[in-house]
């Protein structure tokens, strides 16, 4: 049977603000409960709020980078529930009229480049927390995540499998850290992620859909999707009917399941925050972020292969901006030569290195200038690969650049002729047993003569030339 | 338009309000008396009006992203009916 | 001293005649006397106002000090004063202590004000004759048989039998004008955004205004100059420059034009109360002014436009109290869902409860664009008919109220009924509009009737100056109660 795939997929990244959407207390994480909880945030009687610009700022920029249209005004509404960790009974978030509408993103699969269509992004306020430990048969209660601003991105139903939903979140994911506008961190609730699952019948309409939360990595992502999809078709091959439900993912026994959808039938009764006024972002304050923004992913993408680079190489690159900026950096004023084995040397031991010391790319020990005229000693001969790396080693311990290291530790490949052919015959008359076996057809022998002219020279002869002037004198 | 017992169960609800069902009919009857003047409004023709939010036309001022509050939690939590480490205590959550 | 100006207290403290602690003494002592028959306070805390009192005194030593330095005012029970419990009127909150001062108490206790206690009030500001309060209802000095108006009633009652020589209150559909009204007092609604409600509880947000209550517009002036001003807390909080509200007490009324709405002398209007007011406009002409008529034909369409919003917003801004971080908690509950419905049901009062199911009943799916998007359209027009009528006038000029001070539980079974009494001033906070009450004479029982002034977007001070001048040529506003003589 075939099923078609449909799925939309929602978003909460936590905005990259030192203080609340509508507070002034600290969204650092992990403070003691409560103690980053303020008056507004656990919405003390006769508190109000007022926006903090940043958040704004926040998502002015997400939407550029989405090409997104920024509404010049957007309104700011209240949905109404009880719940223990929503202080106010209400979550203050955009409904009718979010501050960015529209816009896509590019993601790659196995498939090649795909664009998925973005219905809006808007800005609200993230709950509490409520944790399950036991206080004598209560949950307990901590505000401090309360008011933390969040940008909520909607894609439109564009993703069809859940490889397609994890490229998408992938891309997603890099591009809030890109723009710094969200940190990332999974694992603190930074980036959170939901799914809205359906399958259909090619061309028929849209299956009801299950709302999948809880998604906070991409392996459990992709799990949850395909444990979703197999559970829907098997509903649906039985005959059975699917009701609109929300699901949660349980990553310990992978499987979705659902969430008490029988308690009130939500109605949140949305209505425009009178506490608020409309956001209005002018087109000044438009131009000046868009002025503010660092060069967008695929505009980098795009230097990189015009360096020469592959997709695949270009792409080691785009993990982060510094990474790019990194690479981008050393390339420029390289020799076209060298390019390839520089983005080899950075995605190699340049990263090897910062990886083991925990460093981002703007705090390598080597720079990008040092590590290009490094790779320029590979390519005039003077260093082999061995002593390439003996030089680097010594750069990250802080040694001075590659000419004063090689300077000093005399690494320079011996490469005039005449002293190497003095050498080689040194060498020769020395071992007259090795050229005879060689003479005799013994390839070995060969190989012996290199060792002990390579020995001679400390190393620092270029085996290669060594190679030709003993093939010579030997054939002589 | 008037309201049944049904409304007055569902609303009580969403609004978290319990109500003996004893006291039901006369809520009901309080409510449908309020009902009755706001439904003089429906008959107004409204159509190309703009609705109106606010009483002045003014906008969204922002502020700077400061953190200018400090740790108040004992002060705060001395009105709370019940905490314990710091958290609020409630009645079991279930997911 | 206890039927003083502000200005003559002032003038009195800054002469060294009396201190703040003996002026602070005399009215604690009035309100121990009086206070038991009329409950016009919920908390009073003797110690802490005679604290505040001798702070003032020893400012007025070595500091320069401002014209309220030292003289008692009395806050309405909805605004936030850390370490003085804040009720609203309510038992949900009758435990509370604000960890915080609202603005407006900031304000006050900067300029050296003494808070001598809180007022009280209909539950959550929901009323219009201050007999909703979990705290018993208050009495009209005038008639203690009979309700002072409301929400505000504590208030007006504190200044109309001279408990203290200034009050502060909120208006969100009238609670200033109409207590003023039918409590003999002055009280103004200012232009919305002029004072911050950062510290006040919330029952309509895009509404809710805090203003002051006095004997007269002059004292009025001299308040709104202290609570009126731009705070960063709030989003609707206006930033403009300062004003003098003052300034135009002492101009003539000569070339003043005042609108008199057809609608406002029709709607079943008590006849006394038309009387009255009428010879106060008489009055108005007398002193230069000339009035012109106008039209509100919304009037009628205020009122349920206004309980759409109201309650709406209200519905909402009461989701707070639940029992979790402060305020009333049900001691047995089965689970979660049931605390809060029994802490809710428990904390709330009738009132209160009714106009949160009918707030989240127009808010329910299917219901929004039927109830409060058109509510949010007659608004709207409500705001043209004003904006029309102040076309061709300076002030608007009628009735406060359609009647005078009812008798306790005249108005308790029908919502509707108490619902009228504000009738002709919901407009106004519908619009935004500044508004005010000034007595203006007695009906045939003796009971006050009050003249609402209503001017354009912030023009406070041209009315208070217009009613400073009909207060220097008439003394309804000098009367003392008949049941609280001095």
């Amino acid at each position: 049977m075939n099923w078609e795939i449909v799925i939309g997929i929602e978003t909460h990244a936590q905005l990259a603000a030192a203080s609340k959407i509508f507070s002034g207390a600290s969204t650092a994480y992990g403070a003691a409960p409560n103690t980053q909880a303020s008056a507004v945030d656990i919405a003390l009687p006769g508190v109000l709020p007022v926006l903090n610009k940043r958040a704004v700022e926040c998502a002015i920029k997400f939407g550029l980078a989405v090409g997104a249209t920024i509404n010049r005004r957007s309104v700011f509404a209240r949905k109404n529930y009880f719940y223990p960790d929503l202080p106010k009974g209400y979550q203050i978030s955009q409904y009718e009229l979010p501050i960015v509408k529209g816009g896509s993103l590019t993601i790659l699969t196995k498939q090649g480049e795909k664009t998925v269509r973005l219905t809006r992004a808007h800005l609200e306020e993230d709950a509490g927390k409520s944790l399950h430990e036991d206080f004598h048969g209560m949950s307990g209660i901590d505000l401090n995540r309360a008011g933390t601003p969040l940008l909520e991105i909607v894609t439109e139903p564009d993703v069809h499998s859940a490889e397609e939903a994890v490229a998408y979140a992938k891309a997603l994911h890099a591009l809030v850290r890109w723009i710094d506008i969200c940190d990332g961190n999974m694992q603190e609730g930074s980036f959170r992620c939901d799914a809205n699952v359906s399958v259909r019948k090619p061309n028929a309409p849209l299956g009801t859909r299950a709302e999948i939360k809880n998604l906070n990595s991409f392996r459990f992502m992709e799990q949850a999707i395909q444990y979703e999809v197999k559970r829907q078709i098997e509903i649906l091959e039985d005959g059975g009917k699917l009701v609109q439900e929300t699901r949660l993912y349980d990553p310990d026994r992978d499987e979705t399941r659902s969430m008490r959808s029988k308690e009130d039938a939500h109605d949140y009764r949305y209505f425009p925050d009178p506490d608020l006024l409309p956001l209005e972002v002018s087109e000044a304050w438009i131009e000046q972020v868009k002025g503010s923004m660092p060069e967008l992913p695929q505009a980098r993408y795009g230097k990189l292969i015009a360096y020469g680079l592959l997709p695949d190489q270009a792409n080691q690159h785009m993990s982060s901006r510094e990474s790019s900026t990194f690479a981008l950096s050393a390339f420029t004023g390289a020799s076209r030569n060298d390019i390839p084995s520089l983005s080899n040397w950075i995605t190699g031991p340049l990263s090897a290195k910062l990886n083991e010391e925990s460093l981002e790319f703007a705090q390598s020990r080597v720079t990008s200038e040092q590590l290009r005229r490094l790779v320029a000693r590979i390519d005039d001969g003077t260093l082999s690969r061995k002593m390439a790396k003996e030089v680097f080693d010594a750069m990250w311990s802080g040694e001075g650049d590659a000419d004063a290291i090689i300077e000093k530790r005399g690494l320079k490949q011996l490469s005039d002729s005449t002293a190497v052919e003095k050498i080689v015959d040194e060498v020769l008359a020395a071992n007259a047993k090795q050229v005879e076996d060689y003479r005799a057809g013994k390839a070995k022998a060969f190989n012996a003569l290199i060792g002990q002219v390579m020995k001679a020279t400390k190393g620092k002869a270029n085996p290669q030339q060594v190679n030709e002037i003993l093939r010579r004198k030997l054939s002589g | 338009m008037s309201l049944s017992l049904d409304d007055v169960q569902r609303i009580a609800l969403l609004a978290r309000i319990a109500i003996d069902p004893g006291e039901e009919q006369t809520v009901l009857d309080g409510l449908n008396r309020v009902m009755e003047l706001i439904g003089e409004m429906q008959a107004v023709d409204t159509t190309g009006i703009e609705p109106m939010s606010h009483a002045l036309d003014v906008t969204q001022r922002l502020r700077e992203d400061v953190v200018s509050e400090v740790d108040q939690r004992a002060r705060y939590q001395a009105n709370a009916p019940a905490v314990e480490n710091g958290l609020y205590l409630v009645p079991k959550v279930i997911e | 001293m206890l039927n003083s100006s502000l200005s003559e207290l002032s003038a009195a403290l800054a002469g060294g005649k009396l201190s703040s602690v003996e002026l602070t003494q005399m009215f604690l002592a009035r309100i121990a006397r009086l206070n038991g028959a009329l409950n016009a306070f919920i908390t009073v805390d003797e110690e802490r106002s005679l604290e505040c009192a001798r702070r003032a005194d020893a400012a007025r030593l070595h500091d320069a000090v401002g014209p309220l330095n030292g003289i008692p005012i009395a806050h309405k029970d909805i605004f936030c004063t850390s370490g003085v419990r804040t009720t609203c009127g309510s038992r949900m909150l009758a435990n509370f202590t604000s960890p915080y001062d609202a603005h407006v108490v900031e304000r006050f206790a900067a300029a050296g004000a003494v808070l001598l206690g809180k007022t009280n009030m209909d539950e959550f500001a929901m009323g219009s004759s201050s007999e909703t309060s979990w705290f018993g209802p208050v009495r009209n000095p005038w008639d203690t048989t009979r309700v002072p108006g409301g929400s505000s009633g504590g208030s007006a009652v504190a200044v109309a039998a001279r408990l203290a020589p200034a009050a502060t209150g909120t208006d969100t559909g009238g609670s200033i004008r109409q207590p003023a009204a039918m409590s003999g007092i002055s009280g103004l609604k200012p232009t919305y955004g002029v004072v911050s409600r950062y510290g006040m509880v919330a029952f309509a947000s895009s509404l809710d205004q805090a203003g002051p209550m006095a004997k007269s517009a002059a004292d009025l002036a001299l308040l709104l100059n202290v609570m009126a001003g731009f705070d960063e807390r709030d989003s609707t909080s206006l930033e403009r420059e300062p004003e003098d509200y003052a300034r135009d007490l002492d101009k003539p009324l000569a070339g003043l034009r005042i609108g008199l709405p057809r609608e406002y002398f029709s709607e079943g209007v008590d006849t006394d109360v038309a009387a009255r007011v009428c010879e106060a406009i008489r009055e108005f002409e007398t002193l230069g002014a000339s009035t012109v008529e106008v039209n509100l034909p919304n009037t009628r369409l205020s009122l349920p436009s206004y309980y759409v919003l109201a309650l709406a917003e209200a519905s909402s801004n009461l989701s707070r109290f639940d029992g979790v971080r402060y305020g009333h908690r049900a001691a047995q509950y089965r689970d979660l869902l049931d605390m809060y419905c029994r802490s809710r049901a428990e904390g709330f009062g009738a009132e209160v409860k009714r106009r949160i199911l009918i707030g989240t009943y127009v808010l329910s799916a299917g219901y929004y664009d039927a109830y409060y998007l058109q509510a949010q359209k007659l608004r709207r027009l409500v705001a043209r008919d004003f904006a029309a009528a102040f076309g061709g006038c300076d002030l608007i000029m009628g009735p406060t109220a359609p009647g005078t001070a009812f008798p306790h539980g005249a108005n308790t079974d029908d919502p509707v009924q108490m619902y009228l009494n504000d009738i002709f001033t919901i407009a106004v906070n519908l619009a935004g509009l500044p508004g005010m009450s000034i007595p203006c004479g007695f009906d045939s029982r003796g009971l006050p009737v009050g003249l609402q002034i209503i001017g354009n977007y912030f023009s406070e001070a041209r009315m208070l100056g217009a009613a400073h001048r009909y207060q220097l040529a008439t003394d309804w506003h000098a009367r003392v109660p008949t049941e609280t003589p001095l």
